[in-house]
């Protein structure tokens, strides 16, 4: 199974939306509501990193019926340094985005405990890719 | 315990009204960062926060959370209410601050 999200970037009314399309979807499909719920967080922080960060993203769902891969792709700066912004506090956003209450520097970090596998490329003045994987078998 | 019992309890403010009464509460949370209640909330729990815009409803629906207490007499924008009543998560309001309400609250569930 396949499906796939628009991302807008700076649009914080929308910041959410694709992450609880997917969330129904999964419920609907009657997986494992613990496994629902690692994947809620860590795709909600992708979104609002786009969101945050980017000026556009695509998030990419992909279900068999041994894991999902969701994969977020984003046109945007990039990440200079990879461990610093995974490095809990560290943040580059705005002083209007951190009034909203985001940019605690928590996103990476929450998205790394929830997800089974998080790769990360990113390259300046591109954009960057987060690609999640959880296991729907796995303890 | 459920929401309505704490709402006449507390002499909390429904800013929507949209939700189910009977709605349980099994806990709190209390903060401002969205991403910390991400990472830290817990289903059935009510959220306590200052945060008045829209991303709060879509937090508290990813997370299941049971409700969202504003503080301080802050008012949500009327899309967050909105938000809310599609949602049916109840956003209720109180003149007190964070650490009161949360106090409450705490002595009321434990």
């Amino acid at each position: 199974m396949h499906a796939q999200y628009e991302i807008q970037g700076g649009d914080f009314t929308k910041a959410g939306l694709a992450s609880s399309e997917v969330k129904k979807m999964l419920k609907q499909l009657n997986l494992d509501p613990k496994i629902i719920k690692r994947i809620a967080v860590a795709m909600y922080e992708a979104e609002v990193n786009v969101v945050a960060h980017a000026y556009h993203g695509i998030m990419d769902i992909e279900l068999n019926t041994e894991k999902i891969i969701i994969k977020v792709q984003d046109t945007g700066p990039g990440i200079a340094d990879i461990d610093k912004a995974m490095e809990e506090g560290f943040s580059t956003a705005s002083k209007e985005v951190r009034e909203m209450g985001f940019g605690a520097g928590m996103g990476l970090p929450n998205i790394k405990k929830n997800a089974d596998e998080l790769i990360l490329n990113s390259k300046i003045n591109k954009g960057t890719e987060v690609k999640l994987v959880f296991y729907l078998n796995h303890q | 315990m459920n929401i309505i019992t704490i709402i006449d309890k507390l002499g909390l403010t429904q800013l929507s009204e949209i939700f189910n009464p009977e709605q349980e509460i099994n806990g709190g949370y209390t903060s401002d960062l969205l991403s910390d209640v991400m990472g830290n909330a817990s289903e059935g729990e009510v959220w306590i926060t200052m945060q008045t815009h829209k991303n709060i409803i879509a937090v508290a629906s990813l997370k299941e959370l049971a409700a969202i207490i504003i503080v301080n007499n802050h008012k949500p924008e009327k899309d967050t209410i909105e938000a809310a009543e599609k949602e049916q998560i109840p956003l209720l309001g109180t003149n007190n601050g964070a650490f009161e309400i949360s106090g409450e609250i705490y002595n009321l569930l434990k």
